[in-house]
């Protein structure tokens, strides 16, 4: 209850010392706020735009920058490795070229090699078919010779052996005939 | 209780939802003389220590990848610069430190004035006023600056037919002198009311019955006064901007 009536005292002071209307229309104050206001204003016109304005400015502008460069590095970067990639296909073309000409040209030289060693042995081939050639008539000769030597023989024998008398010249003669027939 | 008892007793609730609003010295005394620190003077200040938190600490690092604070500091930056630009033309952006500086003032005054028991500055028209007669007097002046006497043809609107254009002149003359009136009231009359209504609900927590129904009814005036404090800084700014094209660009 003591609470009470002092707070029923108090009241009234208080309704003596809250505004009776808007303390926004007592305009005894408003001199002093608008000196606090001013200076206010004026303080922070000046951080802003000497320190922190400016400096977030920079900030942007180097960020831009900084994205600006990153994109033309990359950029080039694309570029160098498009070259790289042209060269690389060059040079496998180009290696690729070689190769094909190497092969052409082993195969020609093959070729060239085999066609001298077949010549070769063609002429080799024919060389010793004409030698065994003239071998074999000598052979035959030999042979046909033999033959009139043992056909006379023989003949002089037979001719004896039935009691003739044999010439060798007849003999000879007479063969030579026959085998000529 | 006693409070519910003395309101029985004098035959209702006794509410002094204006007193949040009283200026008083900080340090003694009950004279408020032109220099004397009172509580406007403490909020003013923390605004601006708020503000130099924000936009100078908050920086310091310059920093290519921002940090969280930075980011917030950019974000502001870059809102209120897109705003000149995209608003005013880009010849006003050589005021947008002005600018800057008006916005940020209001909305850490508004949100400042959100926190319980605190001093709303941005409540007072003494200070809605100043801030709307500086804009009002740096545009006329800007204009006649700018344009000289061609800042008049702001108000003689040469699309208009011609017997209509002297009617025109003198509403557009009415309106542009309600300016800073309509400036100063929207921002200082939606934080005072905002505020006064929240502190209004506060009064009726004191019966036992309504008081579920009373701190529903702060939590959402509350959340209500958190973007009006915002809102009313960005109308507020973005008028400015407005008003910064008129006096650069006069012609309709």
């Amino acid at each position: 209850m003591a609470t009470e009536t002092h707070e029923a005292t108090s009241h009234a002071a208080d309704a003596a010392a809250s505004a009776p209307g808007m303390p926004q229309l007592d305009f005894s104050n408003w001199g002093n706020q608008i000196f606090w206001l001013l200076v206010t204003l004026v303080v922070i016109y000046f951080v802003l735009s000497r320190i922190a304005l400016p400096r977030i400015a920079n900030v942007l502008a180097e960020r831009q920058g900084t994205i600006t460069n990153d994109i033309a590095a990359a950029e080039q970067l694309k570029a160098k490795a498009a070259d790289a990639e042209d060269a690389y296909n060059k040079a496998l073309a180009d290696a690729r070229a070689e190769a094909q000409r190497i092969v052409a040209e082993a195969k020609a030289e093959i070729q060239a090699d085999l066609d001298a060693a077949t010549a070769k042995a063609d002429a080799e081939i024919a060389a010793k078919a004409a030698e065994s050639e003239k071998a074999i008539a000598e052979i035959r000769a030999g042979a046909l010779e033999s033959v009139k030597v043992v056909a006379a023989d023989t003949a002089a024998e037979i001719v004896s052996a039935l009691g003739g008398q044999a010439d060798d010249g007849t003999v000879v003669a007479a063969i030579d005939t026959r085998m000529k027939g | 209780m006693a409070s519910e008892a003395h309101g029985a007793e004098e035959g209702g609730l006794v509410f002094h939802p204006m007193d949040q609003f009283i200026i008083k010295p900080l340090f003694g005394g009950d004279e408020i003389g032109l220099f004397t620190v009172t509580n406007a003077t403490l909020w003013m200040a923390l605004a601006v220590l708020g503000i130099i938190v924000m936009m100078v600490i908050g920086t310091r690092s310059r920093a290519i990848v921002p940090s969280r604070s930075q980011s917030v500091a950019e974000l502001a930056y870059g809102f209120i610069y897109k705003m000149v630009e995209d608003v005013a033309g880009k010849d006003a952006v050589k005021f947008f430190p002005y600018i800057m500086t008006l916005f940020m003032f209001i909305v850490f005054a508004n949100f400042l004035g959100l926190i319980p028991m605190s001093f709303t500055t941005t409540s007072h028209f003494a200070v809605t006023v100043v801030l709307a007669l500086l804009v009002f007097l740096t545009v006329t002046i800007v204009g006649f600056v700018k344009n000289g006497m061609g800042f008049l043809g702001l108000f003689w609107v040469s699309s208009a037919p011609l017997a209509l254009r002297p009617i025109l002149a003198i509403i557009e003359l009415i309106s542009y002198f309600v300016r800073p009136v309509s400036h100063s009231i929207r921002l200082a009359g939606n934080v005072m009311a905002g505020h006064a209504v929240i502190k209004v609900f506060a009064g009726f927590a004191a019966i036992a019955v309504v008081s579920p129904v009373s701190v529903v009814a702060i939590t959402a005036m509350y959340g209500l006064e958190v973007l009006v404090s915002f809102i009313q800084a960005y109308v507020f700014t973005i008028l400015t901007c407005v008003y910064l094209k008129d006096a650069l660009h006069p012609s309709h």
